[in-house]
């Protein structure tokens, strides 16, 4: 009998994966290439939804090749991606209306501050689950329409579309302006400010609060179904799941009971809880969001703490300081030193996120003494992971009302021991990473699988998790303690940096 | 007897223009200096570029010597970046072959421990990157050993330590054994290093065939090896195809 597959692809911010894995989940063939970034303004953060297509192209195919396996014998495509990303295209021509406007760029500050001003603006969280942020699709898509000439024409005569990543590569792949299929899923459109979150249908009281024609938006469906079958790039594949990346990622770390937890480490960071069927609003600045939606089942809760920067403070050091050649020799450059001689980065790049939320936040360096090297700064930038790590566990913990005893984690920052370690210290419980630190990948694979009956049920998914590396904590106390109440310290004082613009 | 490689005399010749004047220079001017098609031209400082001996500004594309160029007495890979690059493949080697995962990389005589995955059973495991094993003893300190002939000189010169029955302590059977690697391609101890333990172990190798360190699996001698203490098939070709993956995606054989 041949050998049966299932492929995923995470659309990520930094890079665009394709993985296939095998029936045990392991890991058969992988293929990825990292997509450029722009920044063109102080705050701004774009990409070119058309490069990352033309990166799917080739990744797939190469995918399939380096393991010898045909397209017949993929059982199923699940597709995971950066959430909150908004491009908007022209459905006869196929081509985006600009750049993709990117999850941490915070161009929208001000009109979400009109928006807040609103006198309906109160109803906004409890009808999505989400505060107004810059972070989220709906600003930036309104920013769209009311910066690019023609464009709000265009998109009530439905001539443009509207998506996140995902939805823009399944137009794409099932035949993009030929009959490609305009669809989102669930936990993507629960990113958007737009979908309400208890009925999972586009709000037509949020889509008049944002002037968001309903044209354009994509049909929502659950995290797994009939997705179409691609027509582009390698024909006749089954795409039978589409999630956002961080609900991928508790997917594949089989975070499927209630109170089960796990924080991925990329460009930002993610610690996500999922709550069952409940839906359970923050008190502690955390996010109500949609776990998953399996077809047919209701959908799945989930409390979310968002980081906004810490893999890309990584890539700043890199590209844009130029102190390392690649983000891994950050750990090599911190080992040059033994603690962080007084020094903090608090990365406010796109404000603060979880559980601050001050959009108006901008980076700082603080603690500057002659005695600081590079060494030390390449500290500071992993520390700041650990204690943002620990500001949305502290928030988990006290909205769930539960001490949690240890952190699952998964994603290309796990490769960092002395990051990993650090968390362990910072939060003083042990942290455990499974066997597949590409999570992302191998939930949109399980999803993808478990739609077509590859795999038959969740229990059986998590048979396959195994701990494959675990820090202890070994910080003392009164360390921990001290060094928490410097990096409060320090993430207070970028607060209220970025003054609107005054009127002239 | 073969006569001078052209592309590498054009490659020293480019290396050399760049080291003079301003150090930045674009494909157009090199190709000019030195007369050459500017197509030819590219595709050698391609080449230098992939493995870093060029650096290309990506405002200006212009290109100058690489950092690589000044530390070339040294590792050139980061063994940080050896494990962020190979943890995709070492996690699914645990998940296939059911035993832990090691890479390592030589330090001052002894197998630096830069990767552990642990094996897959969910038994209580401590993590042990960062520490030291023998060269002599282990089959990733033989696989490291057979392609590093200063490397396996030294530790040849040095005794060799007995710590188990099995251990090799005697330098022309490790010299036999070190042959045996590079003629399979693959390393193993049983119970060298230690009793009741056995090690299955293969080259990682970076552009050129450089090979940069050593992946491979240990575990209880019985599941690793048959009665005569033979490694298993199987899991040699899950090791040695693991080895591969990691080599191809750090630019090996393309
Ligand atoms: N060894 C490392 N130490 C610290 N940061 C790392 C390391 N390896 C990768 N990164 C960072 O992780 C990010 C890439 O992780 P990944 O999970 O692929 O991100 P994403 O899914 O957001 O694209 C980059 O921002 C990079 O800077
Ligand atoms: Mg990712």
């Amino acid at each position: 009998m041949t050998q049966r597959y299932v492929m995923s692809i995470d659309q990520g911010t930094t890079s665009t994966r394709c993985m296939l894995f095998d029936q045990g989940a392991r890991l058969v063939s992988v293929a990825q290439r990292e997509q450029q970034q722009y920044f063109p303004q102080p705050g701004w953060v774009e990409q070119d939804a058309v490069e990352i297509w033309r990166n799917v192209d080739r990744i797939v195919p190469r995918a399939l090749a380096d393991a010898g396996i045909a397209a017949e014998q993929v059982m199923a495509l699940g597709i995971a991606n950066q959430r909150e990303t908004t491009v908007v295209w022209d459905r006869r021509t196929g081509t985006p209306v600009g750049r993709a406007i990117v999850w941490q760029d915070v161009r929208t500050e001000e009109l979400v501050r009109e928006f807040e001003r609103k006198p309906d603006a109160g109803t906004v969280r409890e009808r999505c689950g989400l505060p107004l942020a810059t972070y989220f699709a709906a600003p930036r898509l309104r920013w769209l329409l009311d910066t690019v000439p023609g464009l709000r024409e265009r998109a009530e005569r439905g001539d443009v579309l509207f998506g996140t990543m995902e939805t823009w590569l399944i137009w794409n792949l099932t035949g993009g302006a030929d009959g490609g299929v305009h669809v989102t899923d669930v936990t993507n459109a629960s990113r958007t400010l737009l979908m309400n979150i208890a009925t999972l249908s586009w709000d037509d009281e949020l889509l008049s609060f944002f002037d968001i024609p309903k044209r354009m938006l994509p049909e929502i469906q659950p995290s797994t179904a009939d997705f179409g079958r691609t027509k582009r790039v390698v024909p006749g594949l089954r795409i039978a799941a589409a999630l956002g990346d961080q609900h991928a990622a508790l997917f594949g770390q089989t975070c499927f009971a209630r109170g089960e937890t796990k924080c991925t480490y990329g460009t930002g960071s993610f610690l996500l809880m999922n709550t069952g069927r409940d839906l359970v609003q923050s008190t502690h600045g955390l996010l109500t969001t949609i776990g998953y939606q399996l077809g047919g089942e209701p959908a799945v809760y989930a409390l979310e703490g968002p980081i906004a920067v810490t893999g890309s403070l990584v890539q700043w050091f890199r590209d844009s300081l130029g102190l390392i050649g690649s983000a891994p020799e950050i750990e090599t450059l911190a080992k040059t030193v033994d603690d962080n001689g007084g020094c903090y980065i608090v990365p406010a790049f796109s404000g603060l996120f979880a559980p601050h939320w001050h959009s108006e936040a901008r980076g700082l360096i603080v603690g500057l003494t002659s005695y600081i090297t590079k060494g030390h700064l390449a500290r500071a930038v992993l520390e700041a992971t650990g204690w943002q790590t620990r500001e949305v566990v502290d928030a988990m913990n006290a909205d769930s009302g539960l001490e949690a005893s240890t952190l699952r984690v998964d994603g290309g920052m796990t490769a960092d021991h002395l990051l990993m370690q650090f968390i362990a210290d910072v939060l003083d419980v042990p942290v455990m990473r499974p066997i597949v630190a590409e999570t992302v990948s191998l939930g949109a694979a399980y999803a993808a699988g478990l739609g077509v009956g590859f795999w038959p049920d969740l229990e059986g998914l998590r048979r396959n998790w195994h701990l494959a590396a675990r820090w202890l904590p070994k910080l003392d106390a009164t360390r921990r303690a001290e060094e928490y109440a410097n990096w409060r310290r320090a993430v207070e004082l970028t607060f209220g940096w970025a003054q609107p613009r005054q009127p002239v | 007897m073969p006569g001078p490689v052209q592309a590498i005399e054009r490659a020293a010749a480019i290396l050399r223009l760049l080291a003079r004047g301003s150090g930045r220079l674009g494909v157009g001017e090199i190709a000019a200096s030195l007369d050459l098609a500017k197509g030819t031209a590219h595709g050698i400082l391609r080449t230098l570029h992939g493995v870093g001996f060029v650096e290309q500004d990506t405002a200006t594309g212009k290109y100058q010597l690489g950092a690589a160029l000044l530390h070339l007495g040294t590792s050139y890979l980061d063994v940080n970046e050896l494990r962020s690059r190979a943890t995709n493949w070492a996690d699914a080697l645990a998940a296939r072959s059911g035993e832990a995962v090691r890479i390592g990389t030589p330090l001052e005589g002894n197998v630096l421990v830069v990767h552990h995955v642990f094996r897959p059973d969910d038994t209580l495991q401590t993590l042990d990157v960062g520490s030291l094993l023998p060269l002599h003893a282990t089959a990733l300190g033989k696989v490291l050993l057979a392609y590093d002939t200063d490397l396996a000189a030294s530790a040849q010169q040095a005794d060799l330590p007995s710590l188990t029955r099995r251990t090799i302590v005697n330098s022309s059977a490790l010299s036999r054994a070190l042959a045996q690697v590079r003629e399979h391609g693959w390393a193993a101890d049983a119970e060298e290093y230690m009793p009741g333990e056995a090690g299955i172990a293969a080259p990682i190798r970076s552009y050129g065939g450089l090979v940069v360190g050593a992946i491979g699996i240990t575990g209880a001698v019985e599941r690793l090896c048959d009665g005569r203490l033979r490694p298993r098939p199987e899991l040699v070709t899950h090791v040695r195809s693991a080895a591969r993956a990691v080599s191809r995606d750090l630019g090996a054989g393309r």
